[in-house]
């Protein structure tokens, strides 16, 4: 075991290296069991994990919005009703997961130290494109787990300092990196969102607007996958959902998604497909 | 016909910390402090980009004094090492003392095997929940540890300045106070010369600020630094908000964002 911090030894000559500012490429040198891809599945075998399902994210006027539902499914259970998919990568960009949870997490976790390590050694922000090219070759080392059914495919959304809007950035299980233009949605339910927000969302959309077209993306996604889980009344789970424009990322509270949701749910009584 | 000289363990060890003590005391001087709600580093160092003063992690910082290359080579090797622990384990699991014990071993190490000893002195300071629990570890070009009570001066005036924070120091002094006190004994000259007046570009100045969750490592400059500085000025404290403007969020300067929005690409 290769940690180097037993406690007492000094730091071991690979702290020391000078070169690389990224996080995922020391570890890979110096402890390449921590990485998620670090390991091997017997060629042939497939097992039964965790899936987590549909992500939506959409621009806004002066921002980018990204949702996801909080169900996670194992075959034909729900392996759990709260689990969280969209993460903060760091002030100015959120990740959201869809595949395998166990190893999506992971790659995020991951995604979120390489930030944070960038900018505390380089001492500046990653630009939005670099970022995005990084999730990309985390998701690319992931190919040989992908091909025996442990697909990680996240969707990644930014705020440009430069352009001053927001970006969204999907990918494929080989590391393909796209950018998507207004709205793009992943997992299970991906193709009922995308339906649903291709037909609500509108360009010049405000925030407010662009958070409920999320919601209800969401909401039409549950209504036709069964692995997506739709709003929980009587639970209280409502989507995790983050804003990130100028000012940073931020989760929207409860309070504020409870509004949202009633809403969406009193205005479809009656009108299930949430036709105008 | 040469012969080798027999040299004795205490005079070869002598002889390196003289070399050592040397190269630190050339160099300008960083004063650590603590204050009622942190941490406050000052260092008399008028480049913008060769820092002597960075985030380790939450709530660690490093100061330095002496060559930056060495320096700057225990920092990488510092945040790596918070880094991968805080992503093996938790990131509560990430302290001060575990990084200060692993500097001391690399110090030593280089200090009694390699030819040449590093001339550095570095400073690892965690700030706690209360000014109690905060930490100031000083360690110094042979792995020497201490930890010190509330203030660390290093560098070429080092001395001197801790005889004055050792008369002038308190604690719950606020920060307004700390960095003015701190200012002050950097700009004397130990030998009784005129004092140097330190303005705002010929400083880095950065705190760990206890009352923020999560990265407490902020830089100030700019006006929010000047403000902090100025006895006139009734600014003590650093603003509980980020700053406005957008970017890297480990700098707070008070300045106002652009009122004028960037011009957006036609195309």
């Amino acid at each position: 075991m290769s940690l180097g911090f037993g406690g007492a030894g000094r730091l071991p000559a690979a702290f020391m290296t000078a070169g690389s500012s990224s996080f995922t490429e020391f570890i890979s040198a110096h402890s390449p069991e921590l990485l998620p891809s670090g390991r091997a599945l017997p060629v042939g075998a497939t097992i039964e994990a965790p899936h987590g399902t549909t992500i939506v994210s959409l621009t806004y006027d002066g921002g980018v919005v990204m949702a996801g539902d909080r169900r996670a499914t194992m075959g034909n259970l729900i392996a759990n009703r709260d689990m969280d998919k969209v993460f903060r990568a760091d002030e100015y960009s959120a990740v959201g997961i869809a595949g395998t949870a166990g190893l999506a997490i992971e790659v995020v976790k991951l995604f979120q130290v390489e930030l944070e390590h960038y900018e505390k050694i380089e001492g500046t922000l990653l630009s939005v494109e670099g970022k995005a090219n990084r999730l990309a070759s985390m998701i690319r080392a992931n190919l040989a787990m992908a091909m025996q059914g442990l697909a990680v495919v996240p969707l990644f959304a930014g705020f440009d300092l430069n352009a001053m809007s927001g970006r969204i950035f999907s990918y494929d299980v080989t590391g393909g990196c796209y950018e998507e233009h207004d709205h793009h949605s992943v997992g299970s339910g991906s193709l009922f969102a995308r339906g649903a927000m291709k037909k609500l969302w509108r360009p010049g959309v405000d925030s407010a607007g662009a958070i409920r077209v999320a919601v209800e993306a969401l909401y039409d996604a549950a209504d036709d996958d069964s692995a997506t889980g739709g709003p929980d009344l009587g639970r209280r789970i409502w989507p995790t959902l983050a804003v990130v424009d100028v000012g940073g990322l931020r989760f929207l509270g409860d309070d504020e998604l409870a509004a949202v949701v009633e809403q969406i749910v009193a205005d479809r009584r009656g009108n299930p497909g949430g036709a105008r | 016909m040469t012969m080798p000289f027999y040299v004795s363990p205490e005079q070869l060890m002598k002889d390196r910390a003289d070399f050592a003590r040397k190269g630190i005391a050339r160099g300008r001087s960083v004063v650590v402090l603590g204050y009622d709600r942190g941490i406050a580093f000052v260092a008399d160092n008028p480049s913008r980009a060769l820092h002597k003063v960075s985030e380790i992690y939450d709530r660690i910082a490093f100061a330095a004094v002496g060559k930056y290359n060495e320096f700057e080579n225990l920092r990488v090797a510092g945040v790596r090492y918070a880094d991968l622990r805080g992503y093996s384990y938790d990131r509560r699991d990430v302290t001060a003392r575990g990084l200060a014990n692993a500097y001391a071993q690399t110090l030593g190490t280089v200090f009694t095997q390699e030819s040449k000893p590093y001339e550095v002195e570095i400073v690892v300071a965690e700030v706690g929940d209360t000014p109690d629990e905060d930490q100031i570890y000083r360690l110094t070009y042979d792995g020497s540890v201490a930890d010190e009570q509330g203030f660390i001066a290093m560098g070429g005036t080092g001395e001197h300045i801790t005889t004055g924070l050792k008369e002038r120091w308190r604690p719950a002094l606020n920060l307004g106070g700390a960095l003015a006190l701190a200012v002050e004994l950097l700009g004397q000259d130990p030998s009784g010369g005129p004092s140097r007046n330190l303005t705002v570009t010929q400083l880095e100045v950065a705190v760990l600020d206890r009352a923020r969750p999560g990265r407490t490592f902020r830089r100030l400059a700019g006006p929010l630094l000047d403000a902090l500085l100025s006895s006139e000025d009734p600014t003590i404290d650093v603003p509980d908000d980020e700053d406005v403007s957008p970017g890297h969020h480990d700098t707070l300067t008070g300045e106002a964002p652009d009122t004028e929005a960037p011009a957006q690409d036609p195309s």
